[in-house]
């Protein structure tokens, strides 16, 4: 074991050369390409003894990485926004073939209009594919999510591919301290995957991904993948409390900052939960008993611990980094959806804010927090907030002069 | 490496060539069956008599990577026709699909975890709608990996699967559900057929060849000539489709002979780059006794004789021929 400092592309990379991953193709796209060049170099250098093929598009890569699953061999790729888009055909696909492919998302917004810094409208656009997807707020946390995720899919209860993802820019390329463990130790962690259910071998034919007619196989098929899903919920926690015994750090599906004894609870996800935490800290200086729940594990939805964790609350502010045009805050609506039938539900609030990597600063969340404070007041959620700043606003319209649409 | 001949000295081009021990009649088709009968493919599909033999010459340790098409249907669970292994992937990716399998199966070898004896022959299967124009990126970028896999292509000139839509390995003059002749476009498809042979043979593919369900022999003679290579293996089966082309489905073999003595489909290889015909008429046909036969060219005879059109087509089968130096 030992300790660096790594941005979140090369803690991924990390978390790959020691899962010692077989088989790697790649495309690349920013902010993730760091990754596969990181991966590139070890392998030829030597150190790390995968095969990596360069494909031709991010559909190709994914039906590659899935096809060579497939066959037996613990496999790897990564991608960004609109390079999860062009191959999302294939996560319908691979997730079908029920094979345990781990790929990494570094989140990024989505054109139009093209940009490059993050928000979550791409990795939340797969939350019905049949992907696992744990979300992660350091680069430390990115590393271990990796081992993490190949030892809960690689179970025979699972048996589904899983997203990692960290945020563009603010993950990807920040430097934090990471403790790199050792291969041994990794090793007892997560044994070699030797899959009894799909691989292709002369001695024993197998006809994978046939077609079914009609919806009796097709319904049967798309069950079996939600209760494979549901299931992981419970291998988690083995693999959560595997992993503390391993390595000393605890990985819960939810992870709650200052939220037991707190009556307004800011709900987030990835590294903007850093910003949030500070916000809390702040409302707590000002007598304010706020907290935050940070979502990791997004598939399966962990409804048990969440509904533990937020029942009871005066009120939850969620915050999304997405919008679902027409509709609002993706993980607004899921968590209303957990919460409907409880007695006890807290007034429920919407937030869109840091769409395309836009900053949340203290001011915003210091309005978002009276907002849910004056919410549980006089029980009223109002509609979903789209938080966009007073001098922001100021600017855009200087823009949108200089652009002769003023 | 194939175990069915000797290496030839080269003469000095730096590619070695095996002597092939060639079959000289049908008698010689390997009798073994490795696609059984009782698919939900047309009767009279002359892509799956072309698939039937293509299965005889590369045996049982094969996986096929299909990608959506006609033949997709031929593995519906719980059912296989196959003896050996099947993996449907999507439409446009298939030679990605080989390339996972290839890679990983060379990686189990290579790390003791998988028995040299239980490696595959990696084949990709689609048809020409995935070949011509959806899987083109996925299909140069496998060729262009020099990635070690089969390639059968079972063109029969349209979206045959989806009801008979043009693609583009539809031949000019035809008549398809996208296509339909009617008082302003009279003629059916105003395009040429795309060259897939021309733009495969510009990576200069170690093996590459047009192949035919009438012409068997020479079919079987390729697959044993390609065994030799490593890497790329590709074949385009011209594949008369019975409810596509408007032909009664006894017809098929008789069509595909047609479409090789009018010269309309060319019998032909290429070995790195260099192009060998295989099968060349002594005498060509009219390209009109091909056409006439067929549902999807009748707007060209009837209710108005389409000269400009028939003449069209002629030209475009002598200029190969004559480009070819072969026209005689």
């Amino acid at each position: 074991m030992r300790k660096e400092m790594l941005t979140g592309n090369a803690a991924a990379a990390w978390g790959v050369r020691l899962a010692e991953v077989d088989y790697i193709p790649v495309y690349p796209i920013t902010p993730q390409t760091e990754i596969i060049e990181t991966l590139a170099r070890w392998i030829s250098d030597g150190v790390m003894d995968s095969k990596y093929v360069t494909m031709d598009s991010e559909h190709s890569m994914l039906t590659a990485a899935g096809s060579a699953s497939a066959t037996g061999a613990r496999a790897f790729t990564a991608t960004s926004s609109q390079g999860l888009l062009y191959g999302f055909e294939m996560l319908y696909a691979v997730a079908g073939w029920r094979v345990p492919l781990v790929m990494a998302n570094v989140s990024r917004g989505l054109s139009s209009p093209i940009t490059l810094e993050p928000d979550h409208n791409d990795v939340l656009a797969a939350r019905d594919t049949g992907f696992l997807q744990i979300h992660c707020e350091t680069c430390q946390e990115v590393l271990d999510s990796i081992l993490m995720a190949y030892r809960l899919v690689e179970d025979e209860r699972v048996l589904l591919p899983i997203i990692v993802n960290l945020d563009g820019f603010y993950l990807s390329f920040t430097r934090e301290p990471v403790e790199v463990p050792d291969v041994e130790q990794v090793r007892n962690f997560l044994p070699l995957y030797q899959p009894k259910h799909a691989f292709f071998k002369a001695s024993q034919p197998m006809a994978q991904s046939a077609a079914v007619l009609g919806g009796l196989g097709y319904s049967y098929f798309k069950y079996q993948m939600h209760m494979a899903s549901q299931n992981a919920l419970a291998v988690y926690k083995e693999v959560c409390e595997e992993f503390e015994t391993g390595f000393g750090r605890n990985y819960d599906t939810i992870e709650g900052y200052m939220l037991d004894d707190a009556d307004y609870v800011l709900v987030m996800t990835n590294s903007f939960s850093t910003l949030g935490k500070a916000a809390v800290n702040n409302a707590r200086e000002s007598g304010i008993k706020a907290g935050l729940l940070r979502l990791r594990l997004v598939r399966p939805f962990p409804v048990a611990d969440l509904k533990a964790a937020i029942t009871g609350k005066m009120a939850v502010a969620v915050i999304d980094q997405n919008i679902s045009i027409g509709k609002g805050g993706i993980l607004h609506s899921e968590i209303a959806s957990c919460l409907y039938n409880e007695k006890h539900r807290p007034l429920l609030l919407s937030f869109i804010a840091g769409l395309g990597g836009k900053n949340i600063s203290p001011d915003e969340f210091e309005f978002i927090i009276n907002k849910t404070v004056t919410g549980a007041d006089t029980e009223d959620a109002g509609t979903a907030q789209l938080i966009y700043t007073d001098k922001e606003w100021q600017e855009m319209e200087r823009l949108k002069r200089m652009a002769g649409k003023g | 490496m194939a175990g069915n001949g000797a290496i030839k000295e080269d003469g000095g081009k730096g590619v070695k060539e095996m002597v092939i021990e060639r079959i000289k009649s049908i008698k010689g088709i390997p009798p073994e069956e490795n696609m059984l009968p009782g698919t939900p493919a047309c009767a009279g599909c002359g892509g799956l008599l072309a698939l039937r033999h293509c299965m005889k010459a590369l045996g049982r340790k094969t996986v096929i990577v299909n990608a959506a098409g006609c033949f997709t249907l031929l593995a519906i669970y719980p059912y296989t026709p196959f003896k050996n292994s099947w993996l449907y992937t999507a439409m446009a990716s298939a030679p990605a699909g080989a390339q996972g399998i290839r890679d990983a199966l060379d990686i189990l070898i290579k790390k003791g975890r998988l028995d040299p004896d239980e490696d595959l022959k990696v084949v990709v299967l689609t048809g020409d709608g995935a070949a011509y124009d959806m899987g083109l990126s996925s299909t140069s970028g496998a060729i262009n990996r020099n990635l070690d896999f089969y390639y059968i292509c079972y063109d029969n000139e349209a979206y045959g699967n989806t009801g008979v839509q043009w693609s583009g390995a539809t031949p000019f003059a035809s008549k398809t559900g996208t296509t339909p002749p009617g008082r302003i476009s009279p003629i059916g498809s105003e395009l040429a057929k795309k060259d897939l042979f021309a733009i495969w043979n510009s990576h200069k593919p170690p093996y590459l060849a047009t192949i035919s369900p009438a012409h068997p022999v020479d079919l079987i003679n390729k697959f044993k000539k390609a065994e030799q290579y490593k890497g790329p293996k590709l074949f385009i089966a011209l594949s008369p489709c019975p409810p596509g082309w408007g032909i009664d489905s006894s017809y098929t073999v008789k069509l595909a002979k047609l479409a090789v003595d009018t010269g309309v489909w060319a019998l032909k290889e290429a070995v790195f780059g260099v192009v060998t015909h295989t099968v060349v008429p002594k005498r060509f046909k009219p390209v009109e006794e091909y056409l006439q036969v067929q549902g999807r060219f009748a707007h060209l005879f009837k209710p108005v004789r389409q000269e400009a059109a028939l003449n069209k087509i002629q030209e475009g089968v002598n200029e190969y021929w004559n480009r070819h130096k072969l026209l005689l």
